[in-house]
């Protein structure tokens, strides 16, 4: 939001277009969560809801269940981990100038994943009074912690003499993530048929086990990372020319690469912690909003928080009535339904995007 | 009402006697509260409450439940460790009953909190279990006589199993194959429930030194030399014949494939720790040692 007004100094029809493109995708996001909210497998109405309320009728516990404690959270995590994603992805095709680039490739994914199969794996060996304090909030910890862990090391082995080179940090993730992929393997190795399948549905992703309380963890990591992201975009902009000539027209590019990877590995890692892997939409978005409407990242990042955040609460949306009253893991749907469209834009628009 | 009655002192004890009278007469009805819209989740329970005779309150199913048959008819409200809350909701439950483990966490913290009673089941791949299991499950539903009876049966069918196991002289070593595919033998460890219902059967378990479902080296399963095979009936493309499975250099030489000895036996039975239990011991007994 605070590249707005820098935005609309910029001339161009790509730019009228993408603050157009702002509007219609806030409009959307609003729809979006109006069906997310009057949508589900229970057939509770919204309507008939409010309209008892406004009868001055009591509303029955399980109503009020569905509407406060499962559909709102899960709405609200939708949008917050969708836009954490998406911008994150924006983010780091931004500063690896990279198109492949994605949330996982600072290491976040891979770690995460280890300290998920860790928690899930051997959590029951902790001693009581650990597994106690952490309860059941032992894997999303296990995976935020894993995220950063990897992170920042690769952040570590990425910076010398005060600079990080991310082709190294390229390369550096690859291995780690063979590493963390080869430990993962000796735990599931371990793992009885039980947490085999935990590992497996948590691979795929949900929504399903949405609260207040996890939504009151997540947010704080995830809401100041996309309040910073925003900050970023100038730098990013810049950091297009090459690293070499963002500097000499005076950006400080040391800075907004750290600020860049601090900013992905928070928004990311609180996601992947508390929702699992949800594959496609991080590297997705931000292609599909620069085949729509250019590549800057002053209408970049807002619109891809928007985007994302609407394709994940409608991937929800999807999962939960598909095979009701089970539900999809919400990784398959983003991906079964996703990918095609991506695949036929490309096809469709192929040469008007030099990949 | 009261006091119309007051002037009599006859009439005031008709009416307790007959407020006494309904009252036990009603009692159990309310005590009881019957559940009449059951979830169940969890295959071992649903059976459970199949064997109890209550099959008929079940309103929906988790997708470990695959026994008996008719249950499969009923909604599926996802595997047990990933149900959706609303969805459960959704099937109108006044009851659900799951076994320990079953979740996320969060989706039962929602259920309660919608009012739907639950109540967890412990697990546990023993006898004791098996009949700890059926108490548990008898109390929730309201039909403690009715599991007291199952119990009873269930026990004296573990005491009979036992009693056959014990006429064993020489047990027999078993190796349990969960799979082969592409030929890599898939062996039910210790601490298994594989391993379990061997014991049950007056069997050793042919493979050691490892717990869990675990691949075995083909030295390893030339060094255990089973005496039988036991595996699951499968269909499709995970039947193999029994040709196939002794061409497995591995197993070839060992005294199973001499006496061409394989035993198949549904999933669920063998492996599912319920009121099946005692048969299942049984009738692999008698098929290990040749009894009918």
């Amino acid at each position: 939001m605070v590249a707005l007004p820098f935005a609309r100094s910029m001339p161009g029809d790509r730019s009228a277009r993408a603050a157009m493109l702002f509007w219609v995708l806030l409009a959307a996001l609003g729809l979006t969560a109006l069906l997310s909210v009057g949508t589900g497998a229970s057939g509770v109405s919204v309507p008939q809801v409010l309209g008892d309320l406004w009868a001055g009728q009591p509303i029955s516990t399980r109503d009020r269940v569905v509407l406060l404690d499962i559909r709102l959270p899960r709405l609200a995590m939708g949008v917050l981990i969708g836009a954490a994603l998406a911008v994150s992805g924006a983010v780091m095709q931004g500063l690896f100038r990279n198109p492949l680039a994605d949330p996982g490739i600072v290491g976040v994914g891979a770690g995460a994943g280890l300290g998920a199969v860790f928690a899930i794996v051997l959590g029951g060996l902790l001693p009581a009074s650990v597994a106690a304090v952490a309860g059941n909030h032992l894997v999303s910890l296990a995976a935020f912690l894993g995220g950063w862990a990897s992170t920042l090391l690769l952040y570590r082995v990425a910076t010398r003499r005060g600079q990080t080179s991310v082709a190294t940090m390229l390369l550096a993730g690859i291995a780690l993530g063979a590493l963390a992929g080869a430990v993962t393997g000796i735990l599931v190795y371990l793992a009885d048929d039980r947490q085999l399948r935990d590992l497996t549905f948590w691979g795929m992703g949900s929504l399903a086990g949405a609260s207040w309380a996890k939504l009151l963890t997540a947010a704080p990591l995830i809401l100041p990372a996309l309040a910073l992201a925003p900050l970023l975009a100038r730098g990013l902009n810049g950091l297009a020319l090459g690293e070499a000539a963002a500097g000499h027209i005076g950006l400080p590019v040391q800075r907004i690469k750290l600020l860049a990877i601090l900013a992905v590995a928070a928004a990311t890692g609180a996601s992947v912690a508390v929702a699992g892997g949800i594959g496609f939409i991080g590297i997705v978005v931000p292609h599909l909003l620069r085949l729509a409407s250019g590549p800057d990242h002053r209408w970049l990042l807002p619109n891809a928080a928007l985007l994302g955040a609407i394709l994940l609460v409608l991937a929800d949306i999807i999962a939960r009535l598909v095979v009701a009253p089970a539900e999809l893991p919400i990784g398959i749907v983003t991906a079964t339904l996703g990918a095609p469209v991506f695949l036929w834009i490309l096809l469709r628009r192929r040469g008007m995007m030099d990949l | 009402m009261m006091c119309r009655l007051k002037p009599s002192v006859g009439g005031l004890h008709l009416v307790l006697t007959l407020a006494l009278a309904g009252a036990l007469f009603l009692a159990p009805a309310e005590a009881q509260n019957r559940a009449e819209r059951i979830v169940s989740v969890g295959g071992s329970v649903s059976e459970v409450i199949a064997a109890l005779g209550a099959a008929d309150r079940l309103i929906a199913r988790d997708s470990t439940t695959n026994y008996p048959a008719s249950l499969l008819a009923l909604p599926d409200v996802g595997y047990v460790r990933a149900l959706s809350p609303e969805g459960v909701l959704s099937v109108g439950p006044d009851l659900v009953i799951a076994e320990a483990g079953a979740g996320p966490a969060e989706a039962v913290a929602v259920l309660q909190a919608a009012g739907v009673p639950y109540v967890a089941i412990p697990e546990d791949p023993s006898a004791q279990g098996v009949l700890a299991k059926i108490a548990a499950v008898a109390s929730a539903i309201g039909l403690p006589e009715e599991g007291k009876a199952l119990a009873a049966s269930v026990q004296d069918g573990f005491a009979r199993a036992a009693a056959q196991a014990a006429t064993v002289t020489s047990p027999k070593k078993v190796l349990f194959v969960l799979s082969m595919q592409g030929g890599r033998i898939m062996a039910g460890g210790q601490g298994t429930s594989a391993e379990g219902i061997l014991h049950l059967a007056g069997a050793t378990n042919a493979a050691t030194g490892f717990e869990g479902y675990k691949q075995m080296t083909d030295e390893a399963v030339l060094a255990a030399a089973p005496d039988v095979i036991v595996m699951m009936d499968r269909e499709g493309d995970h039947a193999m014949s029994d040709a196939d499975l002794f061409a497995h250099p591995a197993l070839a030489s060992s005294p199973a494939a001499v006496n061409g000895a394989v035993i198949r036996m549904d999933g669920m039975l063998l492996l599912g720790f319920g009121p099946r239990t005692p048969d299942a011991a049984m009738a692999l007994n008698a098929a290990l040692y040749g009894r009918g």
